[in-house]
């Protein structure tokens, strides 16, 4: 693309010809559209779940429109469309102008184009599915999994292509950030998604129970941190100080604070388990780091408002500069909330609740959301050589979408608080105040009708930016190739390589400070791995057996209906929790639970010690019509687990998958065994499963109910029953508070 | 809690690629200059047909 011309002028001057290139809008206008057309899905589908918790009937009696199988589709068209494609629009706009030169490849820009959007496309269509992993925001299947890190991979080639083909040597910091983002992201996404496959779109988890919540949340929470944050960071970096025309405040606080921010943000992962069966030392690791991160998150922040001084009068009139401050501010508010939320008391009384519903949507739709109208807001004019269309129009979006966020975040605030209250209350004679869960459900459903609301309002606001940006499109005439001119890169300054590079650094004294932290920390992990080496980490427990084959399927179900979107199974050893639910879970619980199913929010009840608190009977008249059992249940139907067939084909499959990960089925259970007298050749495995599907159809004919045996609903029985009950002792233990768990619920393990 | 080795191994090649990244960049000189990089972004780069109208002033304060 580029051709030489000697420029008498400038290419005297500097002693090189100057180059003509053109940057590429094309790709930049591409990722754009993609990011405003699955915005407006991923807010939609949003609304839709939202609705659902108001009305559990809406769109209901169908699988793929369900909410627990929507709800995944929510996160990820949230954070991989919308907010995946947005940061995309600002990494190919903010790259080529700040190295110089137009991206490495047009051909590679387009395979990561339609590789992403395919992607995105093949979660619409397997989530609603019901094929899921359901680790949060990493719920596809394998093989979506190696498309994602090979498209991932595409991105990451024509990142360093260009950065390698750059005119202007510096880097600037916005750069740093793209380049944490990609290495990053790569690592979190091979890690976690190591899982054995059993068909094409069916796989365990590598890991098991601890161990899969300890990487499934050292993933989520950098998931948060670098694909929601640094990118993010890395546009506010250039784009703020771009629309205000001022030079960031401080660019040397902004290379401190990229440094410390990558580092302190990889160890906080555990904030997510705290007071469940992961051992209180990596616990206390999480805490302490995520306390930490509040001084690099604020000085980012810092650096972006102060970066605003003396211009914030351009705030009142200019769309980009008002969606940046409030991105800005909420990242803010966010990034303290955080390491509160992470301290165990503080946690202990949010985790579970809708308040960490309304603290992740402050980050989404004020911080992610915010950011990347304000991206557009600046590109889309740009690009298309002309104004925005109306600034009036820019405005009723800034009302509708800060409004809508207020009224989004504020009742879920108010309700999770009042909820999580409510179920730690007891009354005089000891007992729980609200013994039933569902009187704290019906106490806050019109929190979730106002939050709908709010969410309304946000998606209103984002299509009148799409009628605005289609006008401002018609107004301009598209510049698909901007043609520019720069020298190119210039030999390396000599005063540089002399001394030595710790001279160098000898003169920076915060870069020094930095480097001796790091070299400390390093010698802290060191420390504790012996710690780590102890294996008493995860005591076992004898009595904790294997699932039965139709367990599995019954636990395959309850993952593909997405269950774990509303229901915990990890019963915190907190005296409020013990009395509500049974014992405390305990780590050797959970070894045989490929993946594992601890939850992050309890919109139902905890299900950890469900098993054998109610008759088979229950279970069959709660799932077909949950208001049947409980009058006021938000909880939707499941009418089609009583008709479909459970698909047993792969039964074989799924014991010799688990027993590869470590499950000690028997030898040969999985082997058909000749069978005399012309009965079936059939394993040992699949005569387990019919044998228990039988029994349990019997029963439930005992109490009144007919089904045929080889119905999903028999094999969701079958594992609900199960659940928690290895460790039960008699059945009368089930509502003893175990003694060592004292009132406040600390240091019971 | 075994698979914690493989998360530091994970985590350790990630700080380890940012350390040799930070020394690379404290090396080339990076960091050198704190004061011109963030005006820089500010000029866009001349069309050779220079007929785009030159904006508002820029108001620069230099921070170290």
């Amino acid at each position: 693309m580029s051709t030489s011309v000697a420029d008498p002028q400038i290419g005297s001057r500097a002693g090189r010809a100057v180059e003509t290139f053109a940057y590429d809008n094309a790709i930049v206008r591409q990722f754009a559209v993609a990011t405003l057309a699955w915005g407006v899905i991923a807010f939609l589908v949003g609304l839709v779940v939202a609705l659902k918790l108001v009305f559990p009937d809406f769109l209901g009696g169908f699988g793929p429109l369900s909410y627990g199988r929507l709800r995944p589709l929510h996160t990820n068209a949230a954070i991989f469309a919308f907010a995946g494609n947005a940061i995309f629009v600002g990494v190919y706009y903010s790259l080529q102008r700040l190295c110089k030169a137009r991206m490495f490849s047009d051909r590679l820009s387009a395979v990561h184009f339609w590789g992403w959007q395919f992607v995105i496309v093949l979660a619409a269509l397997t989530l609603p599915l019901g094929f899921t992993t359901s680790k949060e925001y990493a719920e596809l299947e394998w093989p979506i999994d190696i498309l994602i890190t090979l498209v991932w991979l595409t991105f990451g080639a024509n990142l360093l292509g260009t950065i390698a083909r750059r005119r202007e040597r510096h880097l600037y910091v916005a750069i740093w950030f793209y380049l944490a983002t990609f290495i990053t992201v790569a690592v979190l996404h091979v890690v976690n998604s190591l899982e054995l496959p059993v068909s094409l779109l069916k796989s365990y988890s590598m890991y098991a129970g601890v161990q899969d919540a300890l990487v499934q949340w050292w993933y989520g929470h950098n998931a948060v941190a670098f694909f929601l944050t640094t990118p993010f960071l890395g546009i506010m970096y250039y784009f703020i100080p771009k629309a205000a025309n001022r030079p960031v405040f401080s660019y040397r606080l902004s290379i401190v604070h990229f440094w410390s921010l990558i580092f302190l943000y990889i160890w906080a992962g555990p904030h997510h388990l705290l007071y469940t069966a992961l051992p209180n030392w990596a616990q206390s690791l999480g805490t302490v780091f995520s306390i930490m991160l509040i001084a690099p998150s604020w000085g980012g922040m810092v650096n972006g408002l102060l970066t605003l001084r003396g211009a914030w009068d351009r705030v009142r009139e200019d769309p980009v500069l008002k969606f940046m401050v409030v991105g800005v501010t909420a990242y803010g508010m966010a990034t303290f909330e955080g390491p509160m939320l992470s301290i165990k008391s503080v946690n202990a009384l949010t985790h579970y609740t809708d308040y960490i519903i309304a603290h992740v949507h402050l980050g989404a739709l004020a911080w992610n959301g915010g950011l990347t109208f304000a991206m557009l807001y600046y590109i889309v004019p740009r690009v298309y050589g002309t104004t925005l269309h109306s600034r009036r129009l820019a405005d009723v979006h800034f009302w509708l979408a800060t409004l809508g966020i207020l009224l989004y975040a504020i009742p879920l605030y108010v309700g999770g608080i009042m909820q999580s209250l409510m179920w730690r209350e007891f009354a005089a004679d000891g007992t729980l105040r609200y013994a039933n869960f569902l009187e704290t459900v019906v106490r806050i459903v019109p929190m979730y009708a106002l939050r709908a609301v709010g969410g309304t309002l946000f998606m209103v606001g984002a299509l009148v930016c799409i009628y605005n940006f289609y006008r401002t499109a018609r107004q301009g005439a598209f510049v698909a190739d901007e043609v520019v001119s720069a020298p190119p890169m210039a030999p390396l300054s000599v005063h540089t390589g002399a001394g030595g590079w710790h001279r160098a650094l000898e003169s920076r004294p915060a870069q020094f400070a930095f480097f001796t932290f790091v070299a400390v920390l390093i010698g802290g992990v060191v420390e504790f791995l012996p710690t780590a080496l102890v294996r008493a980490n995860v005591p076992t427990i004898a009595s904790v057996k294997p699932y039965t084959p139709l367990e599995i399927e019954g636990r395959d179900l309850y993952i593909r209906e997405g269950c774990v979107g509303c229901h915990s199974q990890m019963v915190r050893p907190i005296r409020a929790e013990t009395e509500r639910y049974g014992d405390y879970s305990k780590a050797g619980e959970f070894v045989y639970d490929h993946p594992f199913l601890w939850g992050s929010k309890r919109t139902g009840p905890d299900l950890h010690r469900v098993g054998s608190k109610y008759p088979d009977s229950w279970h069959y008249l709660h799932m077909r019509q949950p208001s049947a059992t409980s009058p006021g249940s938000i909880m939707p139907g499941y009418p089609w687990l009583y008709e479909q067939q459970l698909d047993t084909s792969h039964v074989e499959g799924k014991v010799i998958t688990l027993r590869r990960l470590g499950v000690p089925y028997p030898l040969a259970y999985e082997k058909p065994m000749l069978r005399e007298l012309g009965l079936p050749v059939m394993s040992a495995a699949r005569l387990d499963l019919d044998n228990q599907a039988a029994r349990i159809a019997a029963g439930l004919l005992q109490a009144g109910m007919k089904v045929e045996p080889d119905r999903e609903i028999v094999a969701l029985i079958a594992y609900l029953q199960r659940l928690g009950t290895d460790i039960k002792t008699s059945p009368a233990a089930v509502h003893t508070i175990p003694a060592a768990v004292p009132a406040g619920g600390r240091g019971a393990r | 809690m075994r698979v914690i080795f493989l998360l530091i191994a994970a985590g350790g090649m990630v700080a380890a690629g940012f350390l040799a990244a930070f020394a690379w960049a404290v090396r080339s000189g990076q960091f050198d200059d704190t004061a011109t990089p963030p005006l820089r972004i500010l000029f866009d780069d001349a069309p050779p047909s220079s007929s785009i109208p030159a904006k508002g002033p820029v108001h620069v304060h230099f921070r170290r």
